[in-house]
């Protein structure tokens, strides 16, 4: 039933391995005998710790991709960039306002893009890079919070950026202006936790915590479902 | 790219499409799901647990992968340790980098405290930065904390720590106010309602997102903001072992994975924060977890005398991915499920209420392929049922899986499968821990100065967690235990450093028979083949 695996020739920083077709790069790495300390965070594409680039035998072009979510094909030549040396502006953000002026303030290095889209060409999330970073220029935040949302910050972008700019820190820093300052806040939500600091639940709370198995399950198994279709 | 047999059988699953979308389909009774998990459940499979030997839970039954780590002499030996030099003198120790551990670096400083956070991978590689689905609060009009109280008492077999679930259920609402305070963008309406969706086992809507990247918007946000107020963090750089005098913690000895030397900090309060245990693969179960999950933080913390609970348990993800191959035992969000998916056997037939809590989804999902043989058989040889994604569109409208899952939908586009055009095949895996180690409502553990938030600590969920409420878990316990260890370090001397727990233990171990050659904690799960291990030499 299980199929045996043609195994294929890869290049791990140079050297080369026969690992099983159909493996992620992580892991064929791993199958070649590699165990990971760096380079290695979540093997599910969420945490952006495996960055890899690589590029075939006889082809210009270079190429990147998550370890963990990328298959090796026949004559890759890869390395990992586990880390890449980027720079972070220090803010207190209660003291900032959502503005282009306070983005080009923290990161000046975002007037120097030259909209050569390799950000864009390079990210594993399919995410436009460019077009949130000319949004960013534009002062433009909720846009480049909202294309930029998927980020991962796996760092690739800023690595191959010939305006060295890290894309993904203003990123950040635009997801949190506008998560902040830039949609009404949810009065619900601070309603209820004044409700609860005030007391109003702790009889109800304190009777669940002295019922006994009998009674809680009476009243589990008795209380209403909210239907899927209502509003809120 | 599925394969011919699969394929006829999405035909037969689309076959019978109309007719679902409109079937009712009714709760299970208490019976009817007692019988349903004795049966079919991985927990109460014979032979998956064991009766500890040593320790404070002495004889009682726990899984076999903890009680392996249980039974295990320290990496490092107690009675020729140098403790001359310290490497770090610090109010509060963090150790862990995920979402309690940032919360509660961050709370900690909040209130005064010199702080350090030690993690073992990048700071944030965790499965906090992994969630998708989102976090509960109960903080809408037909809501309220005791509603909240009954569905995770209720959802968690009645066995919950009551003082902890108290905790969980009035702390919440305010733990979102605070992410919200500090940027995160959960999903809104344009008035700044928060846009909230059921989750398995829950009687109201309460489940706030950010998108299907609700973890990953949370520690991003969280992290940026522990750099923002420069607190110190190590990474690479786990804890091997506390250090203690006479019953109190007073550090942690830290182990460098890259120059493989140790580091000793030197604290007045520590915090475990290391989270869950999924990648010990509990019956050999694929894992949803990050790298880490290696239950480190149980391990170390039980050495130094805290008991357990609820360690003879295990959460399966009922929906792991199944198919295809290079992405088994990832997760396929809960939030599929919400929004309407359904699941579907080979013959085209629901066989279980698909809100129904996870415990009872898995076993059914396992009934359905192991005994009535009514899985989907995968070229690899595994065996899956559908879930039926492409129904959140129908119901929905199109687009909505790209708009509200685009995580998910990004995953499988990545292997060629469009979830918005063809089903998923979903088996069972590894997800969470449901138990840990015990901790007070002041996330106090039974050792003086050793505090505990997160995944790591048992007793909020009882025998089973619904989802939601362990990134709420580990926000709130996260925060409290911020603000628990700072004020208590301000009274607080410096300790002696000693390792007379490991001795004790190691004696312990020795009268037990235990052989030398167990040792714990883990730290990372070794991947390699065992042809490449067979053959490494030692230099
Ligand atoms: C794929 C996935 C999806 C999930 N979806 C949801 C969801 O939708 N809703 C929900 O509520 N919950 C969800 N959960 C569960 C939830 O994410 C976790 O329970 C929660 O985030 C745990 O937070 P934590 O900080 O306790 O642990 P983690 O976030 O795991 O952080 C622990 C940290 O400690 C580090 N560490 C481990 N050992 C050591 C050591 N010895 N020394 C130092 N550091 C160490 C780890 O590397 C990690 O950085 C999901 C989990 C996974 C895996
Ligand atoms: S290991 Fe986390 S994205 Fe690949």
């Amino acid at each position: 039933m299980v199929e045996a695996k043609k195994l294929i020739p890869i290049y791990i920083t140079g050297k080369k391995y026969l690992v099983p077709n159909g493996l992620t790069i992580m892991k064929a790495m791993e199958y070649a005998g590699y165990r990971y300390i760096r380079g290695c965070g979540c093997r599910g594409g969420f945490c952006g710790g495996c960055g890899t680039v690589y590029r075939f035998k006889g082809d210009y072009k270079l190429q990147s991709g998550l370890a963990c979510q990328t298959k090796v094909v026949e004559n890759m030549y890869l390395v990992q960039i586990p880390f890449f040396p980027a720079n972070k502006a220090d803010y207190n953000l209660d003291e900032l306002k959502p503005t282009g002026g306070t983005l080009l303030k923290l990161y000046p290095e975002l007037a120097r893009c030259v909209s050569c889209n390799t950000c864009t060409k390079v990210c594993p999330q399919d995410i436009e890079v460019m077009d949130y970073m000319q949004a960013a220029l534009k002062g433009d935040i909720k846009s480049a919070a909202d294309i930029s949302f998927d980020c991962i910050m796996c760092g690739l972008c800023a690595a191959r950026c010939p305006a060295e700019i890290v894309q993904y820190n203003i990123a950040l820093l635009c997801r949190r202006l506008y998560g902040k300052y830039m949609t009404p806040k949810a009065e619900h939500v601070r309603t209820r936790a004044a409700e609860i600091s005030e007391g109003k639940f702790d009889k109800e709370l304190s009777n669940l915590m002295k019922s006994d198995v009998h009674l809680l399950r009476k009243l589990y198994n008795k209380r209403d479902i909210e239907p899927e279709e209502s509003k809120r | 790219m599925y394969s011919q047999d699969m394929v006829d059988s999405i035909n037969r699953l689309e076959e019978t499409r109309k007719k679902r979308i409109k079937q009712d389909f009714t709760l299970l009774t208490s019976e009817e799901k007692y019988n349903l998990l004795n049966q079919f459940h991985p927990d109460y499979k014979k032979g998956t647990l064991r009766e500890l030997r040593i320790g404070p839970n002495k004889g009682e039954r726990v899984i076999n992968e903890i009680a392996n780590l249980f039974e295990a002499y320290s990496q490092i030996d107690p009675n020729n340790f140098d403790f001359s030099e310290i490497d770090h003198e610090v109010d509060v120790l963090v150790i862990g980098g995920g979402g309690a551990g940032a919360s509660a670096a961050l709370i900690s400083q909040e209130n005064g405290a010199n702080v350090l956070l030690a993690t073992k991978l990048r700071f944030g590689d965790s499965n906090t930065i992994m969630a998708q689905g989102g976090i509960q609060a109960a903080d809408k009009q037909n809501d309220s904390p005791p509603r909240h109280y009954l569905d995770v008492i209720g959802g968690g077999g009645f066995e919950n720590t009551p003082e902890l679930v108290n905790v969980l259920v009035r702390d919440a609402p305010d733990a979102i106010a605070w992410l919200e305070d500090l940027g995160v963008m959960f999903d809104k309406e344009i008035d700044g309602t928060m846009i909230t969706i059921h989750g398995g086992g829950t009687s109201r809507k309460r489940m706030h997102s950010a998108r299907d990247y609700s973890g990953g918007e949370i520690m991003k946000t969280l992290k940026d903001e522990v750099k923002n107020r420069n607190i110190e963090v190590i990474e690479y750089s786990p804890a091997i072992e506390l250090i203690t005098d006479a019953g109190i913690c007073t550090g942690a000895i830290l182990y460098n994975l890259e120059t493989d030397e140790y580091i000793i900090v030197r604290s007045k309060t520590t915090i475990l924060a290391t989270g869950g245990a999924g990648r010990l693969h509990v019956q050999d179960f694929p894992t949803s977890n990050h790298y880490g999950a290696t239950a480190d933080g149980l391990v170390i913390a039980y050495r130094a005398g805290n008991p357990v609970i609820f360690m003879d348990n295990i959460q399966y993800h009922p929906t792991g991915a199944a198919f295809p191959e290079q992405i088994v035992g990832l997760l396929v969000t809960e939030k599929c499920r919400g929004l309407g998916a359904q699941l579907v056997n080979n013959d085209g037939d629901r066989f279980i209420y698909e809100l129904e809590t996870r415990d009872a989804e898995s076993a059914a999902i396992i009934r359905e392929c192991v005994e009535r043989n009514k899985g989907i058989e995968t070229p690899t040889g595994m065996s899956g049922v559908w879930l039926d994604t492409p129904m959140i569109d129908i119901i929905h409208g199109k687009g909505t899986i790209q708009k509200k899952l685009p995580a998910m939908y990004r995953q499988y586009k990545r292997f060629d499968i469009d979830m918005s055009k063809e089903p998923l095949l979903v088996y069972p895996t590894q997800h969470f821990q449901n138990g840990g180690i015990i901790v007070n409502e002041k996330t106090e553990t039974k050792i003086i100065n050793l505090y505990g938030a997160g995944e790591v600590e048992g007793g909020v969920h009882g025998r089973n967690r619904l989802m939601g409420n362990s990134l709420l878990e580990c926000i709130v316990f996260g925060r409290r235990a911020g603000k628990n260890a700072a004020l208590k370090a301000k009274k607080t001397n410096y300790g002696k450093l000693t390792l007379q727990h490991v001795k004790r233990y190691h004696m312990e171990l020795k009268q037990a028979n235990i052989s030398k050659d167990c040792k714990s904690p883990m730290l990372l799960p070794d991947y390699r083949r065992k042809e490449t291990i067979s053959r490494m030499i030692d230099i």
